[in-house]
């Protein structure tokens, strides 16, 4: 008997420690601290109703200029396994001074997703941002909604409302789901909500912020509905002159149904674009998957196996850190809003405050996170 | 629909884990139940809701 008890004990020690971690993963609270030109923080509830309360009533921070202007919406957190995506939206929520016209800020669009890892994938279930007061912790999060949130999945999953065959788990995929259902699944209702809010706030334009493995060919680009794709070429035109960095164009394909840069164009009269930066991290050929692989972007079997020719995108012994990859993301809004704003005086988008690539890269993504121990804890938004 | 499967999945995710706790319990060798307390783990934090 004392041998089962014995027993009975250390699986109970090894179930608290699993489920503490499992606890922590699901419940991990990021501070933010809303920049100089959040006039309000919104939920995404408040575009539909059902959505309220739910795990996906996601926080829309809402930058307004002093001047009025065109709309931007900017989606952080769509596949929260993508991190630059996310920091990218928080440097722009947390730093952006605006003059003209509004923006509005989801870094996680799927929190569902962002609070469980990929299943048998061994991901870390946090990484840590340094910066001089410290550090800011993020949770590492997945490209699916958690099961714990919406569950079983079908046999087949039929997109809505096109009724295309999609694989199964991308029900669960916020990226497939668009434009969304309102008596639908979790997924579908929050794309739902997030179309509403491009339809009633009249967006201008909807960038969608992601990473890509260098194994996928649709990487280091701009993804543009065909009412984007000169915006998208001139941008890539002048990031690639100015910026220090290459980035392409690539066309929304009309027959692949559910993505943000295809519904939202479709559905609303917004520009729908989605930017994509290299992430080693995804790759299928990667070596351990820990969180040095994740912010540095460096891994020997991703390099061997851009020595074969089997990627998309370059990479070498300096791999794709994650400063690279935010800066990325932000010089390219940058981009786009500048030239946007120089065709379209009436529905200008100016601002400052937000680096750019060569800045986030020199100075590191830490250096623009804000923190939240000087401010005002009643000020202080938790994502 | 969804809630009756649901429902269902966590009916028989009990089930089980009470044959491995029972099995646990009958068990005389050492290797065997330690198995089970491991085999056990993830359905309790199935039944908890944390995984």
């Amino acid at each position: 008997m004392k041998r089962k008890i014995a027993i009975a004990a250390l699986g109970t020690a090894l179930a608290v420690f699993a489920g503490l971690s499992f606890y922590r993963s699901r419940h991990l609270r990021e501070p933010v601290v809303p920049g100089p030109s959040v006039s309000r923080v919104a939920h995404l509830g408040d575009y539909f109703e059902p959505l309220k309360g739910s795990i996906n009533d996601v926080n829309v921070y809402v930058l307004e200029g002093k001047e009025p202007g065109g709309t931007i919406l900017l989606l952080g957190g769509t596949h929260p396994e993508e991190p630059a995506g996310r920091l990218a939206a928080w440097i722009f929520a947390e730093n952006a001074e605006m003059a003209k016209g509004r923006i509005f800020v989801i870094l996680t669009a799927n929190r569902s997703a962002s609070t469980v890892t990929r299943l048998g994938g061994a991901y870390p279930r946090d990484f840590t941002i340094p910066t001089v007061w410290g550090g800011q912790k993020f949770r590492m999060g997945d490209r699916w909604s958690n099961p714990l949130d919406q569950w079983p999945d079908p046999e087949v999953y039929l997109h809505y409302p096109t009724r295309q065959e999609l694989a199964y788990v991308d029900i669960r995929n916020l990226n497939r789901a668009f434009p969304g259902r309102p008596n639908g699944t979790l997924t579908e209702k929050t794309c739902y909500a997030i179309t509403e809010l491009i339809r009633r706030e009249k967006v201008d334009i909807a960038i969608d912020f992601h990473e890509a493995e260098l194994q996928y060919p649709v990487i280091s680009t701009i993804v543009a509905h065909q009412k984007g794709a000169d915006l998208a070429a001139a941008a890539s035109m002048f990031i690639s002159s100015m910026e220090g960095f290459a980035i392409g164009v690539e066309n929304s394909p009309k027959a692949l149904r559910g993505l943000s840069h295809r519904e939202i164009g479709d559905a609303t009269d917004a520009i729908s674009l989605l930017l994509e930066a290299p992430e080693p991290f995804l790759d299928a050929t990667r070596g351990r998957t820990n969180r040095e692989l994740l912010l540095d972007g460096k891994d020997e079997f991703v390099v061997r196996a851009g020595k074969r020719g089997l990627l998309f995108e370059k990479i070498d012994e300096k791999g794709w850190p994650i400063d690279i990859r935010v800066g990325r993301h932000t010089s390219t809004v940058l981009q786009i809003l500048e030239i946007w704003s120089g065709d379209n005086p009436d529905k200008a988008v100016v601002l400052s405050g937000v680096p750019r690539y060569g800045d986030v890269v020199q100075n590191g993504t830490g250096a623009y996170l804000k923190d939240p121990k000087t401010v005002d804890p009643a000020k202080l938004v938790f994502e | 629909m969804n809630t009756i499967v649901t429902v269902l999945y966590y009916l028989l995710t009990a089930y089980v884990a009470v044959l491995l706790v029972a099995d646990f319990l009958k068990n005389r060798k050492w290797q065997d139940e330690v198995l089970y307390v491991i085999v056990l783990i993830p359905f309790v934090l199935r039944l908890l809701r944390l995984k």
